[in-house]
């Protein structure tokens, strides 16, 4: 897929802040969390990002926010070539032809008291894709390519179980053709067995329609087979950006290395490793000065407590956010 | 320091299984007739032995813990068969009282949710002292003294000051090491664990399970580890369960489960879920079981898993394949499993997996 510029990135994603106030309403000291903190990225037409944080690093308000869900604070988000951090609402409504998103839930993302067909109708009706008599069909077809078909057309959401509302839910994304889609967290309420059916779907549509991704996930187990590269992100920011590869077989930054060290391992002869990391993540309305990530750091020295480390590059494609690496 | 003498009054046979589960069958009245939510469940527990019982949605995991501890949800759901013995006593003989000293005393429990859990509006070493008052007989003060001594024995740090505050004060992590530490409160011979770490970071996790190791390995309980995740199952367990729609289909000492898994449900699931501890790449693809999870309404013919098994045959659609010991302490429910081990699909580490495996952790 050519976009402009040629060399230009899809998406380019420049200091973004997402703050939000934490109101003591009453008594007046309002509070400000910083969920997302000086966060640069790139994602390429066709590469797949996986971002990767846990509970409270602002993985799902960043993907909220490159997609104008919600309105940044400051920074910028450039899609395809032009400035769409303050684009107006109309315009914005047709851009997101062109970026979709997917959620984790899909027993709240689908509207209970809509048929399937119509779900995915809406969706194209919005855009004017597919009007009048071909909308059935391009409906049907839809439903094929995720592994559904005709005879769940007239059904309601109720009637399918998890992973099949999650295929509903990409046929929906899918439908408008977009170039970019924000996947957030689309397996973490399946089942196991179910989870790599719609890995597997999401790896096949990715590569059959040259879709730039966004995947978020709170752990590095699922990311690594649909990632291209991977941002590890910690209150707010990010710790390392590699590809994927070498960010599994040589994680650089002492988070990356902690939550690689947590994930279980289905092989009893590996049990009994130490937990990587003692207490716990501290509030984001207090984050520790200098590197967020340092009170739980089992390297950090008094100069951690200084200054806010920068993301170097450690080799290309591989930058890490640790003074002490 | 962990010294309740445990008011539970039962003498037992220091031989017997502390937990014996034989052929149990639990159904839920539903608009269309009964549904079984577990099917001829035969289980033991011995005394200090982690068993973890895995499974997804809808295997009977939960309900068979509920059914152990007589809490399924009235009207709705009752047993409708089988025995389920504790310490040496058969649980359905005896009354609701005494069954709430079994609760107190005997089996300590934990969840999912640590924060549905706890009383949002009594302070932590209260909630931890009101079980030490009601099942050991301890005065408020004695009781109060020794909440704090279990949040340090669960490695929360400056217990005393944590129990004079409140849940919403602490992160999910510490609320289910609160919850630990009422479970343990009278020093029970059982704890049950439903999903304890399921709703935890990936690095919280961490921390739990090796404060479980710990505590077992201190305190000699024994423990049912109830889980979907074969990584925590093989962190934890010393015997595993394997569930699939109401049925036990695999049971094992932990390494050869992972070793040698004998049900196609059991390989499957173990080829479906990423490893960290291989290489992968972004174009490697995992291999996904096939289908949905039967409804229990309507389960299939036979076994409830041929419909989604790629070595299923028309045999397997006849009966339910029966209960069959590979070994003294494996056991498989699947009618191909001779065939199957002699044709080599065995999940075992290959040289080329042992080949692909790096040093995480």
């Amino acid at each position: 897929m050519s976009i402009a510029g040629g060399h230009a990135p899809l998406l380019d994603v420049r200091h973004l802040r997402q703050e939000f106030s934490a109101g003591r309403r009453f008594s007046g000291t309002a509070q400000t969390i910083k969920a997302v903190d000086d966060v640069s990225l790139t994602i390429g037409a066709g590469e797949v990002v996986g971002l990767v944080g846990e509970s409270g690093s602002g993985k799902t308000t960043l993907g909220r926010a490159i997609l104008r869900l919600i309105e940044p604070s400051s920074g910028k988000i450039f899609f395809d070539g032009s400035d769409i951090t303050r684009l107006p609402a109309r315009a914005m409504r047709a851009l997101r032809k062109d970026m979709q998103i997917v959620f984790q839930d899909p027993y709240a993302s689908l509207n209970p008291r809509m048929t399937v067909g119509d779900i995915l109708a809406q969706a194209l009706n919005l855009h004017g894709i597919a009007p009048g008599a071909a909308r059935e069909p391009r409906v049907v077809e839809l439903l094929q390519r995720v592994g559904l078909s005709a005879a769940h057309l007239r059904r309601y959401p109720h009637e399918f179980s998890g992973g099949q509302r999650q295929r509903i839910a990409i046929a929906r994304a899918l439908a408008v053709g977009p170039r970019f889609l924000v996947a957030d967290e689309p397996v973490s309420a399946l089942d196991v067995s179910i989870q790599a059916q719609v890995l597997n779907l999401l790896q096949d549509l990715q590569q059959e329609l040259g879709l730039a991704v966004l995947f978020i996930a709170h752990d590095l187990g699922v990311v690594e087979y649909l990632s291209d590269r991977v941002i590890v992100l910690y209150l707010g920011r990010i710790m390392e950006v590699a590809p994927a590869r070498d960010l599994y077989a040589n994680p650089r930054h002492p988070y990356t290395q902690a939550l690689l060290a947590a994930i279980p391992q289905a092989n009893p002869a590996r049990r009994g490793r130490p937990a990587p990391l003692h207490g716990d993540q501290p509030s984001p309305l207090a984050p520790p000065s200098g590197c967020v990530f340092r009170t739980r750091c089992p390297i950090a020295t008094a100069e951690c407590a200084a200054v806010v480390p920068p993301l170097e590059r450690h080799a290309p494609d591989h930058y890490k956010a640790c003074i002490r690496q | 320091m962990f010294t309740v003498n445990s008011s539970y009054p039962i003498a037992a046979a220091r031989s017997s299984p502390l937990v014996a589960i034989e052929d149990l069958r639990v159904e839920f009245a539903a608009d269309a007739g009964a549904v079984t939510a577990v099917d001829g469940l035969s289980l033991t527990i011995e005394r200090g032995e982690t068993l973890a019982v895995v499974g997804e949605s809808g295997s009977g995991k939960s309900v068979m813990a509920l059914a152990l501890l007589r809490l399924l949800p009235p009207p709705n759901g009752r047993i409708t068969g089988g025995r389920i013995r504790f310490d040496g006593v058969d649980l359905a003989g005896i009354g609701e009282a005494e069954m709430r000293r079994v609760r107190g005393t005997g089996i300590g429990m934990i969840f999912q949710e640590p924060m549905t859990s706890l009383n949002p509006v009594l302070s932590i070493g209260e909630q931890i002292a009101e079980r030490l008052r009601v099942h050991a007989g301890l005065g408020r003060r004695a009781a109060l003294a020794r909440a704090v001594e279990l949040l340090e024995r669960v490695r929360i740090p400056e217990p005393a000051r944590r129990a004079a505050g409140f849940p919403h004060q602490l992160s999910g992590g510490m609320r289910q090491r609160v919850m630990i530490a009422i479970a343990l409160a009278c020093a029970p011979k059982l704890l049950i664990a439903d999903e304890p770490t399921t709703a935890l970071d990936v690095t919280i996790q961490a921390q739990i399970l090796e404060l479980l190791r710990q505590l077992q390995t201190e305190l000699g309980m024994a423990m049912l580890f109830i889980t979907h995740d074969l990584g925590v199952v093989a962190e934890l367990a010393d015997r595993v369960v394997v569930m699939y729609a109401g049925r036990a289909v695999e049971e094992a000492p932990v390494g050869p489960l992972f070793a040698a898994p004998r049900m196609p449900y059991t390989q499957a699931l173990l080829r479906s879920i990423p490893r960290v501890d291989r290489t992968a790449s972004s174009r490697d693809r995992l291999a996904p079981i096939r289908g949905n999870m039967p409804d229990a309404r309507d389960l299939p013919a036979g076994c409830s898993f041929h419909p989604r098994c790629t070595e299923a045959r028309a045999a397997c659609i006849v009966a339910v394949p029966p209960y069959e010991a590979v070994d003294a302490a494996h056991r498989v429910r699947c009618c191909r499993w001779r065939e199957l081990a002699h044709a080599g699909t065995d999940l075992g580490e290959s040289a080329a997996d042992l080949a692909g495996s790096r040093g995480v952790g």
